[in-house]
C-alpha cells in the first residue's frame, strides 16, 4: 500500500438481514456479510471470488449503499457512508458505478438507448440537452459502441447480449464515477464475448484510474483482469493477497479446493476424479463455531479450529490467509 | 471395446427447422454424429448454434412451430427416425435415451417427493410397482451421491448441487444407453460442479454409459470428453478427439475458441473472437463463419463439405481440403 489515502475503506463491516417468521416472529439473523475489512486504493483493479451465498453481492450492494450496514461502515474519500445524507449520498451514488450482472434485466425496456443514458445525467442536474448529447456519443465510443447513430435510437431487446453489457457499462461512467462495482459481470455472456467485455473493462479502468471492485465466482478468469484477489467464504474475506501470488501460491485451504476443482483444458482431466471437500457451505443464520470452513477442511484440528475464529495471519508480505495453518506461533 | 467399429447413435444429415414470423430458422442444418459405446462425445457450442435444438431433435421433443424435421438417426442399429412417435416414446425416450434439460433442477415438481418424481419414468414407461420402483431409486440416488434420507424430501428441502444429482439420477434410473447433458453445470458453484462431474465420470466407468454432453464451457467439458463436436450456426465444423481438438483444433474457429478460454497459470492474456454469429433464419451462403475468419480466402464463399481427417477428424473447412494441413 501506497502511503497515500485509500479510496475506500471497510471497516468491520457487517451485513445481517434478520428473518422473521409470519413477518413478526424474529428468527434470527442471515450474516451476509460478517466482519469484513479492507482498502481499495485508487487505480486498483480487486477482484471478490466467493461460491453463490458466501456474500459477495450482498457486499457490492452494502459498498454501493444499498444496505445498510448492521456493524461497521463503509468509508469513501474520507467520509463515512452511514453519515451520507440527501444531496450529499446522490453525490456518492454519481460517484460509484455500478455494471449488473444480467444486463438485459438491468436495462429498462420500454427506454430507447438515448433515453435511458439521458437519465441518469438528468437526474444528476445536466441540464443542457447539447451538452448531455455529447457526453453520451463520447462514453459510447468508450465501450466501443463506435456507430453511436445506429445505437441510440434502439431498445435494449435489439441489442446484442455483448452490446447490452457495454451500454450498462457505459451508463455506469456517464458520471464520471471514481469507482465500479462490477457484479458477474460476465457471467451470463457467451464465452467469446466475455474476454471482450473484460478486456474493455480493464481498459477503461486503467485509462481512467479507476478503483475496480469486480465480484465473480470464476477463478480462471481473474488473472489478467485483477491487481488483488479476496477469496470470501459464509461471509467472511478468507484470505487476499496479489492476483500471482493467490493462484501460485494458495495458503488457505478453501482457495487451495477451489483452484483444484478447476483445471486449465486439458484431455486427461476425464481420467482421473478431482478432489472435492465434502458438503456445502455452512448455513448464514447459524454458522458453524470457530473457523467456518472447519467442517469441510481436511486440514482441520480438532480443539482449535472448531472453537477459535482464525484471524487474518500473514504469513509473506501482502498476502493475508485466515487459517490457523499459518499461525506463527503454532509449533 | 469390441464392437468399436458400430457406433451406439449414428447421426446423418439431421435437419430441425423452426417456423418463425421472419421466416424458417435453421437451428439443426445438416448434422453427422456418432458416439461409441461407453464414449462421452461433448458438443460445443455459442449459444443459439443449435446445440439444445440438436438434443431436442435427439430425443424428439419438437415443438409446435416445427417446419422440418429429416435426416437419419440410428441407435445401436435401429432406425429412429422410421418410428412413430408412439413407439418412439415407448421404446426409446428415457428407456434407451434419456436427457437432462438445462436447468432442469428449477423444475422439479415442487410438492412431489424427490424420490417419486425420480421413480416416475420406471412407473410409467416400464409400468414397475411402487416399491420395486422405490427400491431402484434408493440405488440410484446412492449412485448420484443422494443419501437415501432424501427420497422422501420435497425439492425446496434441498441444495442446488443435490437437486442437480437427483435431476440426475432421473436420467439415470432407467439405466439407459446415452444420456444427453444440456449445460448439466452452468448453473452451478466451482465444487459443486466438480463433484457433479466425479460422478459423471465414476458413472462413465462403472456402467458403462455413453453420453452426449452439450456445453459453453470448455474447461469444464474436459473433464468427461473422448470425442469433440464444435457447432456453428446450426452446423458441426469440427469433430475431433478430444485430445487434438483441446491440443491442436483444426478448424479456425476452434483455434479462436481455444485461444479465448482463460487458463489459471498462463502470462498471456485470453484472445477473444470479434463479430457474431449468423442469423439461422437466413445464413450467409458459402462458409457460415468466413465473415468472422481470419485465414478467410477465395473458396470460402462456396461451402465446406466436411473433409476426413486422419485420426477421425471431421473438418468443414476449405483449409482442410484433400485432408491437407496447411498451418503444419
Amino acid at each position: 500500500m501506497t502511503a497515500e489515502e485509500p479510496l475506500l475503506q471497510a471497516t468491520n463491516l457487517h451485513t445481517w438481514f434478520e428473518l422473521r417468521q409470519w413477518g413478526f416472529l424474529r428468527v434470527g439473523s442471515v450474516r451476509a456479510v460478517d466482519g469484513v475489512n479492507f482498502e481499495l486504493g485508487r487505480g486498483e483493479s480487486v477482484a471478490f471470488v466467493g461460491e453463490s451465498g458466501c456474500g459477495k453481492s450482498s457486499l457490492a450492494r452494502t459498498l454501493l449503499g444499498l444496505h445498510k450496514p448492521t456493524h461497521g461502515d463503509v468509508i469513501f474519500e474520507g467520509e463515512h457512508l452511514s453519515e451520507l445524507k440527501g444531496e450529499a449520498r446522490r453525490q456518492y451514488l454519481a460517484r460509484v458505478g455500478y455494471v449488473q450482472q444480467d444486463p438485459f434485466g438491468a436495462l429498462p425496456p420500454f427506454m430507447d438507448v438515448r433515453r435511458l443514458l439521458s437519465e441518469p445525467l438528468i437526474i444528476h442536474g445536466v441540464t443542457d440537452r447539447d451538452e448531455r448529447e455529447r457526453r453520451i456519443r463520447k462514453v459510447l465510443e468508450e465501450v466501443r459502441l463506435t456507430q453511436v447513430d445506429e445505437i441510440l435510437p434502439k431498445f435494449p431487446h435489439m441489442l446484442s447480449g455483448g452490446q447490452q453489457q457495454r451500454v450498462v457499462i457505459a451508463r455506469a461512467l456517464l458520471l464520471e464515477p471514481a469507482m465500479l462495482i462490477a457484479d458477474e459481470p460476465v457471467s451470463m455472456l457467451d464465452a467469446s464475448v466475455r474476454v471482450e467485455i473484460l478486456n474493455l473493462l480493464r481498459r477503461i479502468q486503467q485509462e481512467r484510474e479507476l478503483t475496480l471492485a469486480f465480484i465473480t465466482h470464476d477463478l480462471s478468469t481473474v488473472r489478467h483482469y485483477a491487481d488483488r484477489i479476496f477469496v470470501m467464504y459464509a461471509g467472511r474475506v478468507v484470505e487476499q493477497a496479489p492476483v500471482e501470488r493467490l493462484l501460485d501460491n494458495p495458503q488457505h485451504p478453501y482457495t487451495c479446493a477451489l483452484l483444484a476443482a478447476i483445471a486449465d483444458v486439458d484431455a486427461d482431466n476425464a481420467l482421473e476424479e478431482r478432489a472435492v471437500p465434502d458438503g456445502e457451505p455452512p448455513s448464514l443464520l447459524h454458522p458453524p463455531e470457530g473457523c467456518r470452513f472447519h467442517p469441510r477442511c481436511p486440514q482441520a484440528m480438532a480443539g482449535l479450529c472448531d472453537r477459535q475464529d482464525p484471524p487474518l495471519f500473514e504469513p509473506e508480505a501482502g498476502h493475508y490467509s485466515a487459517c490457523w495453518l499459518q499461525d506463527p506461533e503454532r509449533g | 471395446m469390441t464392437d468399436a467399429r458400430e457406433p451406439l447413435l449414428q447421426v446423418r444429415n439431421l435437419q430441425l427447422h423452426y417456423r418463425t414470423r421472419r421466416g424458417t430458422a435453421r437451428a439443426v442444418d445438416g448434422v453427422d454424429l456418432d458416439v461409441g459405446r461407453n464414449e462421452a462425445l461433448v458438443v460445443l457450442g455459442e449459444s443459439g448454434s443449435g446445440k439444445s435444438s440438436l438434443a431436442k431433435a435427439l430425443m424428439r421433443l419438437l415443438p409446435r412451430n416445427l417446419a422440418r424435421f429429416s435426416g437419419g438417426v440410428t441407435l445401436g442399429g435401429d432406425d429412429l427416425m422410421a418410428m412413430d412417435d408412439e413407439h418412439f416414446r415407448r421404446e426409446v425416450q428415457w428407456n434407451r435415451v434419456s436427457m437432462v434439460m438445462q436447468a432442469a433442477m428449477n423444475a422439479l415438481n415442487p410438492v412431489v417427493r424427490v424420490g417419486e418424481q425420480v421413480a416416475e419414468p420406471l412407473r410409467v414407461h416400464r409400468g414397475w410397482s411402487k416399491d420395486a420402483a422405490m427400491e431402484r431409486v434408493v440405488e440410484t440416488f446412492a449412485t448420484v451421491g443422494v443419501s437415501r434420507d432424501f427420497v422422501t424430501r420435497y425439492p425446496f428441502e434441498l441444495s442446488g448441487g443435490m437437486r442437480q444429482r437427483v435431476v440426475l439420477a432421473m436420467a439415470l434410473v432407467t439405466e439407459p444407453d446415452l444420456v444427453i447433458l444440456d449445460e448439466p453445470t452452468s448453473a452451478l458453484d466451482v465444487l459443486t460442479q466438480a463433484s457433479i462431474m466425479n460422478v459423471l465420470k465414476r458413472i462413465k466407468r462403472e456402467q458403462g454409459t455413453s453420453f452426449i454432453l452439450i456445453t459453453h464451457d470448455v474447461a469444464t467439458s474436459s473433464e468427461l470428453a473422448d470425442r469433440v463436436a464444435l457447432m456453428y450456426a446450426g452446423q458441426i465444423v469440427e469433430q475431433s478427439d478430444a485430445r487434438d481438438f483441446f491440443h491442436d483444433p483444426a478448424h479456425p474457429y476452434s483455434k479462436l475458441l481455444m485461444d479465448s478460454v482463460p487458463r489459471l497459470h498462463q502470462s498471456e492474456p485470453p484472445g477473444y473472437i470479434p463479430g457474431e454469429p449468423p442469423d439461422l433464419i437466413e445464413p450467409p451462403t458459402g462458409c457460415r463463419f468466413a465473415d468472422r475468419c481470419p485465414s478467410r480466402f477465395g473458396r470460402c464463399s462456396e461451402d465446406p463439405p466436411a473433409f476426413e481427417l486422419d485420426g477421425d477428424r471431421r473438418v468443414r473447412c476449405w483449409l482442410h481440403e484433400e485432408g491437407t494441413d496447411h498451418d503444419g
